[in-house]
């Protein structure tokens, strides 16, 4: 295996006010590629700004985030909204669906930024929907869907562009224990036969335990990693 | 899906509030449409005025006569090529209050200086052939409620016969409209030979004189031809372009024309800070779905389209259904307001004018939360959901 992530002497500084809050101390962590990878720790630890740092939706203050060979925290703010529409897939905890698009379009969004014809859209759009299992959802409204529905037609979306990296951010945090565990058991699939390299934020020992590595994060610094 | 789709799709969100926003940016490019008529109808004068048009005079008023004979010794100027003249008639029809204008004329020349009249060619035939004939304009033979070959008695307020009666026998020979879209129809004109024969009083005289010219460029060199070949006579004149003469006219309205106009702009600029309030307020609604949005990898500059496809969408909508509504209040009163505004309708360019508006507002209107949407911080704006 090659190493997808690898993130060296990360640090994040945020300006509180006056005051500097350090979130992320040179922090170091590597993943490879077909990984399926939980990150945990407590509220204020740095989960979600080290997820959204290796989503390039945030620049470090100092260190190098790299993504299959690629220094992220290097590429100006257009070049990285590219970068995220080729090669990330995001789920987040509330699902994050347009109300007023019906799932399939909902699906069909991220390929907007891609040079296809709308009919190729549909049928790839058809596909990812099918692959979470709502393909008979196609044309219902958020407000239509179950929560576990939403999250599918979420994790359709970020899948729909055949990303290698998927971050979710808590996606079981928000369902059902029974739900959650149908979405984790997706997202395992995804991982195991669709070889999608999977980094999950989550607080939740249960949702942990469907990832082959836990990286437990501490005040900004790695903890503990341990193998499933 | 299209990016479109996705426009559309948020304007149906709120469907009231759409429906209301566009109602708002409908009425002001109504008001627009109607504004434009109405400066229109105060400077109708000014802009059917003909270049090559010149208006001679009494040089002590308007309202003393020139002697008839001035008309064949202008004609003999070099550079003039026709010669007419008008008078007022005062004339109405039964109530003394409703005058309006008519004009004996002599129909040959007057139909060389004045082309811009359309009459059939059997009805110039019969006007001409007939002594008591009158060419009146659509709009007034409408509110006369009459048509060709009616007779009409009208009486003047100045002019008696020479029995002394003051109502004169008329018969409705043609009818004219304009070939421009706000010419005067409210007006008509009578044989001069008609009227000067049968007069009691003021014979061989006019009121003014109309003189076409070769080469506009010389209306000035030619306007004092006209004057000095008058002057140190009993009678002299005083002649300017057409447009000069009707601009003296006009700036005796034009304070009024000056407050609707105000009172209406105020209404209209007024109408679009509601418009884009409301079209600030529907994006900082979607911040959250505009920072998923840039997740995904929508860049600054396609955020930024959207908004801007988005209150263009509103406004062009609006302005094209406020602006055919204008054009169709204005075409549904203008019957009704012939009389003292014969020149009202929706100016021909406005129309071009009020979709570069319309673009205008959407462009303004969506810039601001535009530009907001576009500089807005992924990881904050996330972090508020």
């Amino acid at each position: 295996m090659s190493a997808i992530i690898d993130v060296r002497q990360v640090v994040k500084t945020y300006r509180k006010g006056k005051e500097k809050v350090e979130v992320l101390h040179g922090l170091d962590l590597t993943i490879e590629r077909g990984e399926f990878v939980a990150l945990m720790g407590p509220s204020g630890s740095g989960k979600t700004t080290l997820l959204n740092l290796m989503g390039g939706l945030d620049q470090p203050t100092a260190g190098q985030v790299e993504i299959s060979g690629e220094r992220i925290d290097q590429l100006s703010p257009a070049r990285l909204a590219k970068w995220r529409s080729q090669h990330v897939g995001f789920i987040f905890q509330f699902y994050n669906l347009m109300p007023v698009l019906t799932a399939q379009r909902n699906v069909e969004l991220p390929l907007l930024l891609h040079k296809m014809g709308g009919k190729e859209r549909r049928q790839r759009a058809e596909t990812a929907l099918k692959i979470v299992g709502l393909e008979d959802r196609a044309k219902h409204y958020p407000r239509e869907l179950s929560g576990g529905q939403e999250q599918r037609v979420a994790i359709a979306r970020a899948i729909v562009s055949d990303p290698e990296l998927l971050l979710a951010d808590e996606p079981t945090g928000d369902l059902d224990r029974n739900t959650a565990d149908e979405i984790l058991n997706l997202m395992q699939t995804l991982n195991r036969e669709h070889g999608k390299t999977i980094l999950m934020v989550t607080h939740d020992p249960q949702a942990a335990s469907f990832a082959s590595r836990t990286v437990h994060l501490d005040k900004g610094r790695l903890a503990t990693a341990e193998a499933a | 899906m299209s990016p479109l789709t996705l426009v559309w799709a948020n304007l149906k969100r709120k469907k009231l509030r759409t429906v209301f926003t566009l109602g708002s940016v409908a009425v002001a490019f109504l008001l627009f449409a109607f504004l434009g008529a109405l400066g229109r109808a105060f400077s109708v004068g000014l802009e059917i005025a003909g270049a090559d048009r010149l208006i001679t005079m009494h040089k002590v008023s308007f309202i003393e006569p020139l002697p008839l004979a001035y008309v064949n010794r202008v004609r003999n100027l070099e550079g003039v090529a026709e010669v007419s003249h008008q008078s007022w008639f005062g004339a109405y029809y039964q109530d003394p209050k409703q005058q309006f204008g008519l004009f004996p004329v002599e129909f040959d020349a007057q139909s060389e200086v004045y082309p811009e009249y359309k009459v059939s060619p059997e009805q110039w035939e019969s006007l001409l052939n007939t002594q008591a004939g009158l060419m009146l304009g659509r709009a007034m033979a409408n509110q006369l409620q009459v048509e060709v070959g009616d007779r009409i008695p009208l009486s003047s307020t100045i002019w008696s016969q020479q029995d002394g009666n003051q109502t004169w026998d008329f018969e409705v020979a043609a009818i004219y409209e304009g070939k421009a879209d706000g010419s005067d129809e409210m007006q008509g004109f009578m044989h001069y030979d008609y009227f000067n024969e049968s007069r009691s009083f003021g014979r061989d005289a006019v009121g003014w004189l109309v003189t076409k010219i070769e080469d506009p460029e010389r209306a000035p060199e030619i306007s004092a031809a006209i004057d000095a070949m008058f002057a140190n006579s009993p009678t002299e004149t005083k002649t300017s372009d057409e447009e000069g003469w009707a601009a003296g006219f006009a700036a005796q309205i034009g304070n009024i024309s000056l407050i609707v106009r105000a009172v209406l702009g105020c209404v209209f600029f007024t109408l679009l800070l509601v418009a884009g309030n409301t079209m600030a307020q529907a994006v900082r609604e979607r911040t959250g779905e505009l920072a998923v949005l840039k997740t995904i990898g929508f860049g600054d500059g396609r955020i930024l389209r959207m908004v801007l496809a988005e209150s263009l969408t509103i406004a062009l909508l609006g302005g094209v259904i406020g602006l055919l509504l204008g054009f169709g209040f204005v075409a549904a009163v203008r019957p009704g307001v012939a009389q003292f505004l014969p020149g009202l309708a929706v100016p021909p360019n406005a129309l071009v004018i009020g979709i570069v508006l319309a673009v205008l507002l959407g462009l303004v209107t969506g810039l601001l939360p535009g530009i907001r949407a576009m500089r807005l911080k992924v990881v904050d704006a996330l972090a508020r959901i």
